[in-house]
């Protein structure tokens, strides 16, 4: 069978073409509506974790929108969205070099240290 | 050296790549990743998505025929979650630098497809059930190694959809399991619905895989974890028993227990490829509701952009008075 060659299971719901192929832009687009980062916090005194994004026109939408797709079970008492353009992140090609400072001060670790044997609280 | 030893032989980026995903790393939007990876990956995630929308249509349509409130309520819950899913899928795939616009454009042409599944018709609420059941079960058993999957926000969507897929899986099945303790003819649609759904439910897993090349790649790249036979077989020995306790018949006269697995039939895939290929009962009409569901949705975006254009205008010459 040849034709079996053109689709496998790839996605959740089962077998696809596997000959679609779309042009990618590394350097992304800007779509219609914004993309907004969503973070929520999943119950008082945690603190707000990334849950994904969503477009929407302005802030108020997202917001909305962010409940609806992020917290249709209660997984959140509080919502902020960020705008994806206003989000500084650290370039993972200099990850090494950026993060290398911290690499050689073991002595930040208790564990760096020698305790007498038989001693507590330490 | 030859020019074929000399093609294979991986640049530095591509050897620390591979390390990475072999050590079970996973990788983040930015990381440098092979071209072919990327691609693959907005493919698979694309289609994804799509399926998740697509598959609100045949479900979506008994919402208002729901045999009860407490089953319309169930079964919209279910339809939104399927939204949901394809949300997050969509942004995972954008991600990758592909645009949501442009992979929605990519399904309203036909030049990125949905699964296959979704262009059966449901002819009776009993279908209903039985998707939940089957069709969703068998997305659970393609979807749970993807939580494991070597691109993060894949994994990470991948997650959510999981935890939302049990309850899908459970409805269905309670679903089935009222109609197939009812009256003579609601045990008859259980069976009926049954009949026609379990052969296109083990097809969800794709070819054989001595007939997939594009499994050993994907697995190379932990994208895929398990084989498209290994996870049917672990489908139908997960799902015969559930039949036989509700005294349904698997409609496969070949079906045989050996001691450790059930074996099946030989699934005929000529049905599918018709299906495949554009001919399926309603693939015309899916794409159709879908694309008229997005024009005639048009007024509302292009409303929302108008009022945040103009909120912002007022805020910044409010700005500008203060
Ligand atoms: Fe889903
Ligand atoms: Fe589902």
């Amino acid at each position: 069978m040849t034709e079996t060659s053109s689709f496998t299971a790839e996605g959740g719901h089962g077998a696809v073409p596997t000959s679609c192929e779309v042009e990618v832009d590394e350097g992304g687009h800007a779509g219609a509506q914004p993309l907004w980062e969503v973070f929520v916090r999943s119950r008082r005194g945690l603190s707000h974790t990334h849950a994904g994004s969503l477009h929407a026109p302005d802030a108020h939408m997202a917001l909305r929108n962010a409940r609806d797709v992020y917290t249709r079970r209660q997984e959140g008492v509080s919502i902020w969205v960020v705008p994806a353009a206003a989000v500084v992140a650290s370039s993972p090609d200099e990850k090494d070099a950026f993060f290398d400072p911290a690499g050689d001060k073991a002595y930040r670790h208790p564990t760096f240290y020698d305790v007498p044997e038989g001693l507590t609280h330490l | 050296m030859d020019v074929a030893a000399v093609a294979q032989v991986e640049s530095p980026l591509e050897q620390q790549f591979q390390a990475l995903v072999d050590a079970d790393g996973r990788v983040e939007p930015r990381d440098w990743m092979p071209d072919g990876y990327r691609k693959t990956l907005v493919r698979q995630i694309a289609q994804h998505a799509h399926s998740e929308i697509i598959g609100m249509q045949p479900e979506g349509n008994w919402i208002t025929r729901a045999p009860s409130l407490r089953r319309k309520c169930i079964l919209v819950a279910k339809v939104q979650d399927e939204a949901g899913h394809g949300l997050y899928l969509y942004s995972a795939a954008e991600t990758l630098g592909v645009d949501r616009d442009e992979l929605l454009d990519l399904l309203h042409t036909g030049r990125q497809k949905y699964s296959t599944i979704f262009n059966y018709p449901t002819t009776s609420w009993a279908d209903v059930a039985a998707i939940g059941w089957l069709v969703d079960g068998a997305a659970i058993m393609n979807q749970v190694p993807l939580t494991r999957c070597s691109y993060g926000p894949y994994a990470r969507a991948m997650i959510r959809v999981c935890k939302e897929e049990s309850f899908h899986q459970r409805q269905g099945f309670e679903a089935m399991t009222v109609l197939a303790n009812g009256t003579p003819a609601q045990r008859q649609m259980a069976q009926d619905a049954l009949d026609r759904w379990w052969w296109p439910a083990l097809m969800m897993f794709g070819p054989s895989d001595t007939d997939s090349p594009n499994s050993a790649q994907s697995m190379t790249w932990g994208i895929k974890r398990f084989s498209n036979d290994e996870l049917r077989q672990r489908f139908v020995d997960a799902t015969v028993p559930q039949a036989e306790h509700l005294g349904l018949t698997v409609p496969d006269p070949d079906l045989t227990w050996n001691g450790e697995h059930y074996v099946s039939g030989e699934i005929d895939w000529t049905e599918f490829f018709t299906v495949m290929k554009g001919d399926g009962p309603c693939n015309r009409e899916r794409i159709a509701n879908r694309v008229a569901a997005h024009d005639e949705g048009a007024w509302v975006r292009e409303a929302a952009a108008a009022y945040a254009a103009k909120q912002q205008a007022r805020s910044a010459s409010q700005g500008v008075a203060a």
